[in-house]
């Protein structure tokens, strides 16, 4: 089944003696500390589950603070995982295994337990600081709160410095392998071969210490598998058949990695160099940092000294043929705005992204949210419209990236990406393409004067592109600027009609981007009671709503919209075929708002502003009601 | 075109636009204009491989008339505009035109990093001490006092000093010129051109609708010999209509002297662009008239290196569409990838 590199020392693979018992699917919680490696332990057992065939998707769900209070419910950082032997399209609703290193960790995820969930606590945390901390009266380990849950009260911390005694590891670097002791007893639990993650220890932490935190987080792994085999409160472990994906190279991407293969795809696909500006800013700041390691790929970065410096270095490089690329979140893209507007009056090519989080103003800087679709297509000064896309998940983040170089190349226009927290930091297994699957993009700069006169900056083709011709040519030397301009020449112009007429070019050559993308797609009938229109990182919980709504034998179906601006020539049509829209969104209904204003479709908003993504459920019961009981909108 | 084995000398005029120059009658900004138009001719600059990037402001409509690549950005943003391009185009000659306004005042932040990072772009600074095409409000260069439309009472703030802002920065190098000077001015502009790294020069300009004369003491040829230092490299500052004034180092500052009674040349400070501490640079960057002549010239002019030297070493080298196809292929799968049949 795999071919990853494995291993110098081949180990071990443990096999388990106890019972084994066969789920479809497991959905999995760490949580603890922020510096507990929580997110690390969800990242191995990530990976594993991948190597072991099976469909999985994550959810990374961690605080803004580094390092908040130890031990307070606010400082908790979580890792969610489901991993399945059918398609996954969610981290799961609910949770079946949870893993909470301390009080806290217990309390603010204890409600996202299914009922009979397996809960694994680290039962030296759970002293009367740790309680305190958490804010428990009564220890909820005896209190009979936890009832109707499976807990394993689990020696974590002192197994864990047990283990490692022999390594030399001080006390606190020995209780930093407690996340690996857990990883290990959750290896146990779902038979996960453990060599892939012994294989990443020793390359991450090598000779660190002389080779004793490799060797540490070795023994506790170990520990926490033989943990499980040994416990008498663990009778049986699990095991989740390969998925049937189709055939093909995958790895593991998340969101915001995804962005950067397909940036650095979409440059060698137009013959181009990849200049990226960015100031860091969380969600979007991973990009920044696996675009640094690119060097080699012929990426050019640039942290610059604030947002408008970075859109701005931006127009500078667009200007001189370079692929511009600049990612923020909301706060950024909001101080990047006069800059867009220069952009699209300059009519140079380039990519925004916005990785969106919870809103207003600082807002839940770690937290998903689609609240910038607005600020997207219509936050700039003046009338500056733009294609605006979105991802429907992960992997997808790749195709987006191509698809709007691809746009904004051929008609000369910066290109808005809208991914959310979610969507940049979740994970899922993605096909590799080949090269050849990849449309090359055609990128053409004129290289000599015309022969009926000067060189005009403002003529357009049929699309209504401008040329994009780069300084350095002989006889092409022009001036564009943020001052209307005459068309054509590209001469400062205050003729009103020449404005209208600019202003009426600019919109329609966006909405010529509807030929160049293709028809919304739908999932389910082509005519019924409901049609769910999701966008961006919704679409797993909006397709796995549909799905079983449909088991039940409701009317639905699903409709991802990944092109917000323009909209697919046959959206309104596909709208039109069910007697109610229902589009999810984790906003007060933006979409829904722009649909009923541009197609005159009576959409109906389902919103949500939690910092959270939807569950499948909140989804389900919508359709449930819309299917039942209304009959017009 | 029809003697193509001739290539004739450029004029000033090859690098004008056919475009009306808009500025109002008198300003400054054209015998700046004009200048920039003969220096362009006499260092025989490439239209095709030369731009100016300007902001907003009266001073940042420059590039509109001069027949190069041009860029005519939002306020105070030229700077950032031209560090990307230099970045990806390293071959072009690249000018920033902006004003007190557009560069010390919303665009100061990214002024100040360009400078520090040695952006090769040479800089130009239109200073006028007050807001043109807003129609006169004072500017973050106005000193105490000035009525303008916004301060009716006077303007009550310090005023930020350009040069000693640009020294801070580390730029690597500092100049003021006289918008009517035309010798200092073309041989500034004709250093600036020539340098390597990031280029600042603050050119005092007449606005004689909303500040004139705001620079009279430095531009009328009666008075402004008193009330200017012509720098030299390596002379000693002298200066006065009678030469007969010079420039002594006072314990950590400057101080005049007249020349005589015992003071001698050799008793002045000599100028030094190439010291490697801005100290003499700023020294006579903070020297503000009336109780000081204002430096004119050059202040500081050292080797440092450029952002792309610095930056540009990690640039991978130009590939085949082979190996360029290779490598992404290579990176595409990673090193953890598995195969499903």
């Amino acid at each position: 089944m795999n071919d990853a590199p494995s291993n110098n020392t081949k180990a071990m693979t443990r096999v388990t003696h106890k019972p084994v018992a066969e789920r479809r699917a497991v959905v999995v919680r760490f949580c603890g500390d922020s510096g507990d490696g929580m997110q690390v332990a969800g990242a191995q057992l990530t990976y594993t589950s991948a190597l072991a065939g099976n469909d999985i998707a994550t959810f990374p769900d961690f605080p803004a603070e580094i390092r908040a209070p130890r031990g307070t419910l606010a400082g908790v950082s979580g890792f969610q995982i489901q991993f399945a032997a059918d398609e996954v399209l969610t981290p799961g609703d609910e949770v079946d295994a949870l893993v909470a290193m301390n009080p806290a960790a217990l309390k603010t995820n204890v409600s996202w337990l299914k009922p009979g969930a397996t809960v694994i606590v680290d039962d030296d945390a759970f002293d009367d600081r740790g309680l305190r901390h958490a804010g428990y009266d009564a220890n909820p380990l005896e209190d009979g709160s936890l009832e109707g849950f499976d807990v394993l009260r689990a020696p974590v911390t002192s197994l864990t410095k047990e283990a490692v005694a022999e390594t030399g590891l001080g006390r606190k670097d020995a209780e930093r392998c407690r996340n690996f002791f857990a990883l290990g007893l959750v290896y146990w639990l779902f038979g996960r071969d453990m060599q892939p993650t012994l294989d990443s220890i020793e390359a991450k932490f090598g000779e660190a210490e002389g080779g004793a935190v490799a060797a540490g987080a070795r023994k506790a792994l170990n520990a926490g598998w033989s943990y499980g085999e040994t416990t008498e409160a663990l009778e049986r472990s699990y095991i989740v058949p390969a998925a049937k994906l189709p055939p093909g190279r995958y790895r593991n991407l998340t969101g915001n990695e995804a962005l950067v293969l397909g940036l650095i795809a979409a440059a060698r696909l137009s013959n181009k160099t990849v200049f990226y500006a960015a100031y860091p800013i969380t969600p979007a700041s991973d990009i920044l940092h696996h675009l640094a390691r690119q060097r080699a790929q012929g990426v050019r970065t640039f942290q610059a000294e604030d947002e408008i410096a970075s859109v701005t270095a931006c127009i500078g490089a667009a200007f001189g043929g370079a692929m511009a690329v600049t990612g923020s979140s909301g706060p950024g893209i909001a101080l990047k705005a006069e800059a867009l507007g220069l952009a699209v009056m300059l009519e140079l090519p380039m990519i925004v992204i916005d990785v969106q989080r919870g809103g207003p103003s600082t807002g839940l800087p770690t937290k998903p949210e689609q609240t910038d679709l607005l600020l997207a297509m219509f936050g700039r000064s003046g009338e500056a419209p733009m294609p605006v896309l979105a991802p429907a998940g992960p992997g997808d983040c790749f195709d987006t990236m191509i698809e709007a170089w691809r746009i904004a190349t051929r008609l000369m226009t910066p290109v808005m990406v809208l991914s959310d927290a979610f969507t940049a930091n979740g994970a899922e297994p993605w096909r590799v393409p080949e090269l050849s699957e990849l449309e090359r993009i055609p990128v053409t700069h004129p290289e000599t004067p015309p022969e009926d006169g000067p060189f005009k900056p403002y003529s357009r083709d049929e699309m209504l592109a401008r040329p994009w011709a780069v300084p350095g040519t002989p006889g092409l030397e022009h001036r564009i600027g943020g001052l209307e301009k005459k068309d054509g020449t590209g001469n400062i112009s205050y003729d009103p009609a020449n404005h209208q007429h600019m202003t009426d070019t600019r919109a329609r050559k966006v909405e010529n981007a509807q030929a160049l993308i293709p028809d919304l797609e739908v999932f389910g009938p082509e005519t019924g009671d409901v049609l769910v229109l999701g966008w961006g990182g919704t679409f797993g919980a909006c397709r796995e709503a549909v799905q079983i709504a449909r088991t039940e034998g409701l009317s639905v179906a699903h409709a991802q919209l990944r092109h917000l601006n323009p909209f697919p020539k046959n959206m309104r049509d596909i709208l039109g075929n069910y007697r109610h829209v229902l589009v999810p969104e984790l906003n007060s209904g933006q979409l829904s708002a722009v649909i009923r204003a541009r197609l005159e479709v009576p959409a109906r908003s389902l919103s949500k502003v939690q910092g959270r993504p939807f569950t499948v459920h909140e989804i389900l019961t919508r359709i449930r009601e819309l299917c039942a009981g209304e009959t017009t909108a | 075109m029809n003697k193509p084995d001739i290539i004739p000398e450029p004029m000033p005029a090859d690098y004008a636009t056919d475009q009306e120059v808009r500025w109002c009658p008198g300003c400054g900004d054209f015998a700046v204009l004009n200048q920039m138009r003969k220096v362009l001719a006499s260092i025989k600059a490439k239209r095709e491989n030369t731009v100016f990037i300007s902001g907003i402001g009266c001073a940042s409509r420059f590039p509109y008339y001069l027949d190069t690549y041009g860029l005519h950005g939002i306020h105070g943003r030229a700077p950032a505009i031209a560090t990307g391009l230099k970045r990806m185009r390293p071959e072009l000659d690249v000018w920033v035109v902006t004003g007190d306004g557009d560069g010390l005042s919303i665009g100061v932040g990214h002024l100040v990093h360009a400078l520090r990072r040695n952006v090769n772009v040479k800089i130009l600074l239109f200073n006028n001490r007050v807001y043109g095409l807003t129609k006169g409000q004072f500017s973050p260069t106005s000193f105490p006092g000035q009525i303008s439309r916004s301060t009716p009472f006077g303007s009550v703030l310090e005023p930020l000093n350009a040069l000693t802002t640009a020294i801070a920065a580390n730029a690597s190098f500092v100049a003021r010129a006289v918008d009517t000077q035309a010798d200092t001015l073309s041989e500034v502009l004709h250093r600036a051109a020539a340098h390597k790294g990031s280029v600042f020069v603050e050119i005092y300009q007449n606005c004689h609708v909303f500040n004139d004369g705001v620079f009279e003491y430095a531009k009328d040829k009666k008075t402004r010999a008193d009330h200017v230092v012509e720098l030299a490299d390596g002379q000693p500052m002298v200066f006065g209509a009678n030469r007969d004034k010079g420039l002594r180092q006072k314990g950590f500052g400057l101080e005049v002297v007249s020349l005589g009674d015992g003071v001698t040349e050799g008793d002045l400070v000599v100028h030094d662009e190439q010291a490697a501490e801005p100290t003499l640079a700023h020294l006579l960057a903070a020297m503000r008239h009336p109780e000081m002549p204002e430096a004119i010239g050059v202040l500081r002019a050292v080797e440092r290196p450029t952002q792309n030297e610095l930056m540009g070493k990690g640039d991978a080298p130009m590939k085949t569409q082979e190996e360029a196809d290779r490598d992404l292929e290579t990176l595409l799968k990673g090193k953890d990838s598995w195969v499903v049949e």
